[in-house]
């Protein structure tokens, strides 16, 4: 049943109608009238600007996440990895003005060096799990108080500020549009169309969902698990690397507070998407809806008075839960109805 | 009643059982009964009904018509494994215990003895330690399943219908997993619970085993009762005879002459590895090298470290003439060296996957057209496939674990073959398929190695090998212990290479 939706993604998505290839969408639709129905700016340019802009971050994220989550593994310091890289850029940064002045090569420098460390701190996360054969859940778990305490030691248990001058430069990548779309919307495009070609057109895409389905075959099949595996993680770094760089412009600092609990909506954003948490199935189209639909309702929330704002988590909760419940309900006829 | 079926001696006995699912039939009025202290066997052909019969005994299925009678009597069985309070207990073929917990805990699963609403561990322990003695099982009640043996886990299975009260203990092929020391093992306790008058129905394809263990045999094929007949009466030519319906002479394609002048595609020497030492042999262009030997022989692992599965410790191979040593799957692949493994569901195939990323999976990269996979040139590949192997699926878009074994088995040939390897090991290539998808592999590997592939046959069934091979390796204790060739390949040769009794590595 998997399949039938994979390959109906495949072979393009309206040939055949398939609830649970459509159910987050539909969710997302429903979301759309009721915000609109609580309160008809919800769909004004200026909100639907901001939202999608807010989604970029974990909807970035989140697809690195659907190739580690495909392929079997799990990633739980996404966060904690954003907010380190923020600051780590950020001291590099300032340190950099001396040398290179308060302009574009600066904030190049701090770009490049966030990739760098978003693809270096992936890998470790990487080999720890496959040389390391420790367990993915373990090493994250891990890796995630190692980056969170890095970023309130550099902070000194404060906030990191990006120097105001070199901000003139570096504001533009969270602030300006390009054609009438906000650069970390374009950002959260590219990456939307790379991971979706990577995933469903590649044979690194058919290794991560051979991987997840059954490792042992993989190794039998010719592929090499190991790298494939770390290859998930360095992407799902560069992913966070990615993100951070849009991040860090609207604020202009980093914390320790920086990204908590990003690890928990990126991999709500996947498994609300539709992909298998144990891995074997993944939908980066779908991935993207879940972020969507993640920001929405914190939106909505902002929007109207109708519920308390503070429950934002609490509304978040619930849609996973009935997400990933509806599509276990779904499987389970699928499944009855073939055999 | 044919051949003195007996109600009152029987304990559980299937009159006229007739069985459809859907309207499909898969059982025609079949007999079968199991007295006390009897084992009886049940064999057939893959689809001839065995394992729909013991769900049938076991209260699993209901029949669509005839009778159950428990002792005697006629009974409608509780659904769902509720026979076991009855007695009869049905072990599945996979294992039904909690891997994270204890023999102890395991037993006593859902019925825990209790003091003042506490678990009454003390108790629980004494009566498993009891029970472990009894069938002379020499494992703690304290241990954990996921500690032991297959057939440790196999025999607590059993102790756990025991201490059930079972008096129709119904296996389902308890000895495929096992190796022949644990299967030795095995038959005792058997024999120690047939003794106290239990019944024991089991289903095996190993036929000798049947021979050796039981008291009567039963028959299916296509879903017909063909016979029940003692065990000392039968042959094993007799029971194959019968489970098949014909003569199976034609099962394997006529011999054709090995090119004694062929070059040497694969020369091993010395080669040592986990659980392989010092293995050397030579494999010719068009060739079909047997290896045979007991389970556990090092037979797998000699291929799996040359594949670059496993690593080598030290030894030599060379290919075409050139020395290489692979270092992953894939090199060996490049190089037209493919495996093709037994254990089709955990390393063979993508159960939940479809026919198309299955077959091309192995050699993935032929199939990539600017950085892209060409989707096309993949389904014209499964088309190929489909026709070439004769992959009969009821429908192209089923996944593979819905598929039947013999299917499953010509899918995994397939997708080994579309790399289009030189060099091709086939390990056990005709497990847990039917007699006709045999004779079609035989008839593959045949004409495979008449177009000049070289072919490896690792096989356990040695009718395969002698049937089949050009020449035969015997292997022992991860040595190999005698070559065969031509007129010397025979069984009796074989075994006493393999059991030790003869061969290059005795003192």
């Amino acid at each position: 049943m998997t399949l039938s939706t994979a390959n109906t993604t495949a072979k393009g998505r309206s040939m055949k109608f398939d609830v649970k290839t459509a159910g987050p969408a539909i969710a997302l639709i429903l979301l759309c009238i009721i915000g609109f129905s609580l309160n008809p700016a919800f769909l004004s340019e200026g909100n639907l600007s901001n939202l999608l802009t807010r989604s970029a971050f974990i909807g970035i994220i989140a697809i690195g996440a659907t190739f580690v989550i495909t392929a079997g593994g799990i990633d739980l310091s996404v966060g904690s990895m954003a907010a380190a890289i923020a600051g780590v850029m950020i001291i590099i940064m300032n340190n950099a003005v001396d040398m290179l002045g308060t302009g574009v090569a600066t904030v190049l420098l701090g770009c490049g060096c966030s990739i760098l460390l978003g693809i270096g701190a992936g890998w470790i996360n990487g080999v720890l799990t496959t040389k390391g054969k420790i367990e993915a859940f373990i090493v994250t778990l891990g890796t995630m108080g190692i980056y969170r305490s890095l970023v309130t030691y550099f902070a000194d248990g404060g906030t990191l500020s990006l120097d105001f001058a070199i901000r003139g430069a570096y504001r533009p990548v969270y602030y300006d549009s390009f054609l009438g779309l906000p650069i970390p919307v374009w950002v959260f495009i590219v990456v939307s169309i790379v991971g979706w070609f990577l995933l469903n057109r590649t044979a690194f895409g058919r290794y991560c969902t051979a991987i997840g389905s059954n490792e042992g075959v993989a190794k039998y099949s010719a592929i090499k698990v190991d790298r494939v595996k770390t290859i998930t993680y360095m992407i799902q770094g560069l992913c966070v690397s990615l993100a951070t760089i849009i991040y860090v412009p609207r604020l202009g600092s980093a914390s320790s507070s920086t990204g908590v609990l990003w690890e928990l909506e990126a991999i709500a954003a996947v498994i609300i998407g539709g992909t298998v948490l144990k891995g074997g199935y993944g939908r980066i189209g779908g991935t993207i809806l879940g972020a969507l639909i993640l920001t929405t309702i914190g939106n909505i929330l902002n929007f109207t008075d109708l519920i308390s704002n503070y429950l934002n988590g609490t509304m978040q909760g619930l849609i996973i839960i009935i997400a990933v419940w509806l599509q276990r309900g779904d499987w389970g006829k699928a499944k009855a109805s073939k055999t | 009643m044919p051949d003195g079926i007996n109600d009152i001696f029987s304990v559980l006995q299937a009159d006229r059982i007739s069985k459809s699912f859907g309207s499909v039939p898969v059982l025609f009025s079949v007999n079968m009964d199991v007295r006390p202290g009897e084992v009886h066997a049940l064999i057939g052909e893959n689809g001839a009904g065995k394992s729909t019969l013991m769900k049938i005994l076991s209260g699993f299925h209901d029949p669509t018509s005839g009778r159950i009678l428990f002792d005697g009597e006629e009974v409608v069985l509780p659904p769902n494994g509720g026979a076991e309070m009855l007695g009869i207990v049905l072990i599945h073929q996979e294992l039904n215990l909690a891997e994270q917990m204890t023999v102890e805990e395991n037993i006593f699963l859902g019925r825990e003895l209790t003091k003042n609403g506490i678990l009454d561990r003390q108790r629980m322990q004494a009566q498993v330690q009891e029970y472990l003695q009894d069938i002379g099982l020499d494992i703690a009640p304290t241990a954990r399943i996921s500690d032991l043996s297959i057939a440790e886990k196999q025999m607590v299975e059993i102790v756990k219908a025991i201490s059930r009260n079972a008096r129709v203990l119904i296996m389902d092929e308890p000895t495929a997993v096992l190796t022949e020391a644990e299967t030795e093992v095995f038959f005792r306790q058997v024999t120690k619970l047939k003794e106290k008058g239990v019944a024991i129905v089991f289903v095996s394809h190993k036929l000798s085993e049947v021979k050796e263990i039981s008291d009567r045999i039963t028959i299916l094929r296509d879903g017909q009762w063909i016979g029940t007949k003692e065990a000392g009466d039968m042959s094993l030519d007799a029971m194959a005879q019968m489970m098949v319906g014909r003569e199976l002479s034609d099962l394997y394609p006529p011999m054709r002459e090995a090119d004694v002048d062929a070059d040497r595609v694969l020369q091993v020497a010395n080669l040592t590895a986990a659980g392989v030492k010092d293995v050397s042999f030579d494999l010719k262009r068009g060739e079909i090298l047997g290896f045979s030997g007991l389970i556990g022989a090092g037979r797998t692992s000699v291929f799996e470290a040359i594949c670059g599965l496993e690593p080598i410790i030290s030894g030599t191979i060379h290919v075409n003439g050139a020395e290489t040593r692979f270092a992953s799957v894939a090199a060996a692949r490049d190089a037209g060296i493919a495996y093709l493994t037994k254990d089709r569901k955990a390393k063979g195939l993508l159960l939940d996957k479809k026919m198309r990323p299955n077959l091309t999976l192995f050699s993935l990269p032929k199939f990539v057209k600017r950085f892209g996979l060409d989707i096309k040139s993949e389904d014209a590949a499964l088309e190929r496939a489909v026709r070439r192997f004769d992959i009969r699926a009821r429908d192209p878009d089923i996944s593979v674990g819905d598929m039947s074994g013999g299917n499953q088995q010509k899918l995994l040939l397939a997708k080994v073959m579309e790399s289009e390897p030189q060099i091709v090991i086939i390990d056990e290539p005709t497990r847990g398929i039917d007699v006709g998808t045999k004779q079609q592999v035989y008839h593959f590997v045949t004409a495979l190695a008449a177009e000049g592939v070289s072919v490896v046959v690792i096989s356990s069934e040695m009718p395969e090998i002698i049937g089949l091979c050009h020449r035969v390796i015997v292997m022992r204790d991860g040595r190999t212990t005698g070559t065969l060739e031509g007129d010397g390949i025979n069984e009796t040769e074989i075994v006493r290479y393999a059991a030790g009794l003869k061969g290059e590595g005795l003192e």
